[in-house]
């Protein structure tokens, strides 16, 4: 038994999926839901008509009929509420206009021609004659006059959703059960993807606390994962860094679904860690040093000495690495070290600062740099490459702006 | 019936050692390989170069372990370095902070070279690393493929390391006002062996 909802204004999805989950949208306004197996629940089919009806409103027309198209054509062409019994399809569809079938408009010519006006005019036609002279889509057209079936529904796919939630009966005020809740969630989430054959890409756990506030967290992946042990670690790693500020009352864990990855291993390639792992280890690190201190160095499209960005690192794709022959290291001290200079015609002569204190044996320099004028925040230096009697060999500058004398580095 | 037990008077097969080779040394992977040297003698240049060597491997993933934080991405980058496949984790100072990543990592495997930077901590502090930690980390790295480098102003591994290279500075080059080259002597400590000179041109 089929259902039609055909309300104009009115989203008919929204009512349609309160009663079944099998349904299918034809347009805004019009959609058609498999009612089979309601009459246990609501009772006859007049029942679930005032059921649909009571919940679509008074201006919504609803139909219900053993086939998808006689309750389509139904709620389209009678007011209120229909309903449609086994064999009665032909003998109630009679009177409708044949317009109600939306033919092309120049099979309706061709019909009002004929003075064929409504359904049951087209049912009473001989079905060679209308196969002879209106081909296919006019004995199909025919078929629907008669109240037959015509093809099978198309049933929207809604998109699932991967939310689990738990209420808790007493607060929890501690990292250890908050762990055994989370996996229990984290174990049915990662059934309901290993359902659908997919994998998380983000994690977000919203933590509903006893003072009604929330502390929301999200996790995102590198790569699509399913396993429930890693993502326990990582939460457990993540509010570890950032505890709740009240005890909590209430957990929702919710997956942002994607395509487990694929990828064949060779057997002659280089080790690579496998992303589970790196990633909890990233975690895990960041957790320790702070997750501002671990990343992989970009350098910055500016000539301000020492810039650099710490990006993600994501184990990133191999790129050709220009091969340059050995180039002295140089070690940098963050910050530099304010140092006392004594210059002798006009040179360094003597460097001291913090830990470096010597006679400058060789010097090389003055480079004069300066830059970001056009900002706030701008800088001009003189540097100098200094090899000092203590055996350092550093690089020293004197700042235009304040005159001070800094260490920067060595090389090494 | 006794079966035989010869095979218990005979010496475990050695695995084939896979090393990796950077300015005429050999590097072992699979072991703990120890640079040190005073400020200023080569140690890094000697790892940035390493580390550029390595770069020439496709897919591999390098870690510096940085207690100091210490690491100039602009030199590496001149001297061949792949910053997009290195992981860099500063420690801020923190010695101990540096020993327990090391040992993360490694545990995690998979990495072509982790080198842990301890050359500008003070020895006073490094000295404090007990042999169990060194030792630990060699066993780990054993089983794997990955080349384990730690930097340090004295041999702080001791004989958990494989390969131990002193560093000096052996001659400065300058040329009117501008720093021409630097020559390094690298001396092989352990397994014992001959001296070699490496030549490093500033990268301005």
């Amino acid at each position: 038994m089929f259902a039609c909802i055909h309300s104009p204004g009115i989203a008919a999805s929204g009512i349609a999926e309160e009663f079944s989950p099998r349904l299918e949208t034809l347009d805004p306004a019009t959609v058609v839901l498999d009612v089979s197996g309601l009459d246990r629940l609501l009772g006859p089919p007049e029942k679930i008509a005032a059921a649909i009806a009571a919940r679509a409103g008074p201006r919504a027309r609803i139909a219900l009929a053993p086939n998808r198209e006689a309750a389509i054509h139904a709620a389209r062409g009678f007011p209120g509420l229909t309903v449609i019994r086994h064999g009665q399809e032909a003998a109630l569809l009679g009177s409708l206009p044949v317009e109600v079938l939306t033919p092309p408009p120049e099979l309706l010519d061709t019909l009002d021609r004929w003075g064929i006006r409504t359904f049951r005019d087209l049912a009473a036609l001989p079905e060679v004659g209308v196969a002879e002279r209106l081909g296919a889509e006019g004995v199909r057209l025919q078929k629907l006059a008669r109240g037959e079936s015509g093809r099978p529904p198309r049933l929207a796919d809604p998109a699932p959703v991967f939310v689990e939630s738990l209420e808790l009966d007493h607060p929890i005020d501690l990292l250890e059960p908050l762990s055994f809740a989370l996996s229990r969630l984290l174990n049915q989430l990662c059934a309901r993807l290993e359902e659908r054959a997919l994998a998380a890409l983000e994690l977000r756990l919203t933590l509903r606390l006893e003072t009604q506030a929330e502390h929301a967290r999200s996790l995102r992946l590198p790569v699509p994962m399913r396993n429930p042990i890693t993502f326990l670690k990582l939460l457990h790693l993540d509010l570890t860094a950032h505890p709740p500020g009240a005890p909590i009352v209430a957990i929702a864990l919710a997956a942002t679904p994607a395509k487990p990855r694929a990828i064949q291993d060779g057997l002659f390639l280089p080790p690579f860690p496998e992303p589970e792992k790196l990633e909890l280890t990233l975690a895990r690190i960041a957790a320790l040093v702070g997750a501002g201190n671990v990343g992989s160095p970009q350098l910055v499209d500016t000539h301000r000495p020492g810039a650099f960005h710490l990006a993600e690192f994501r184990g990133a794709a191999p790129r050709p690495v220009p091969h340059n022959p050995a180039q002295l290291a140089f070690r940098v001290l963050r910050p530099p070290l304010p140092a006392t200079v004594q210059p002798a015609s006009g040179t360094p002569a003597f460097v001291s600062a913090h830990g470096i204190r010597g006679k400058v044996l060789a010097i090389a320099g003055p480079w004069r740099t300066s830059g970001d004028w056009w900002t706030t925040s701008p800088w001009a230096r003189d540097d100098w490459d200094a090899a000092l009697s203590d055996g350092a060999l550093c690089r020293i500058y004197r700042e235009h702006f304040s005159g001070q004398w800094f260490v920067e580095g060595r090389y090494d | 019936m006794v079966a035989s037990l010869t095979h218990l008077l005979n010496p475990p097969t050695l695995r084939r050692q896979d090393f990796l080779g950077c300015s005429g040394l050999q590097f072992p992977r699979g072991a703990l390989t120890e640079i040190y040297g005073p400020a200023s003698s080569g140690r890094t240049s000697l790892l940035f170069s390493l580390l550029a060597e390595a770069a020439r491997t496709p897919e591999e993933l390098y870690v510096l372990v940085d207690t100091q934080d210490a690491f100039d991405p602009s030199s590496a980058a001149a001297a061949g370095v792949a910053l997009h496949r290195l992981l860099w984790i500063r420690c801020q100072g923190n010695a101990e902070h540096a020993l327990r990543v090391t040992d993360l990592l490694v545990q995690a495997g998979g990495f072509g070279l982790v080198a842990l930077d301890l050359a500008d901590t003070p020895p006073r502090t490094a000295r404090r690393i007990s042999l169990t930690s060194w030792y630990r980390l060699r066993r780990a790295v054993e089983p794997t493929r990955t080349l384990l480098v730690v930097l340090g102003q004295e041999p702080y591994a001791r004989q958990c390391a494989s390969l131990s290279l002193e560093t000096q500075r052996d001659q400065i080059h300058w040329s009117g006002a501008l720093l021409n080259c630097v020559r390094w002597r690298i001396a092989h400590k352990k397994p014992l062996g001959s001296a070699c000179t490496l030549s490093f041109l500033p990268s301005h």
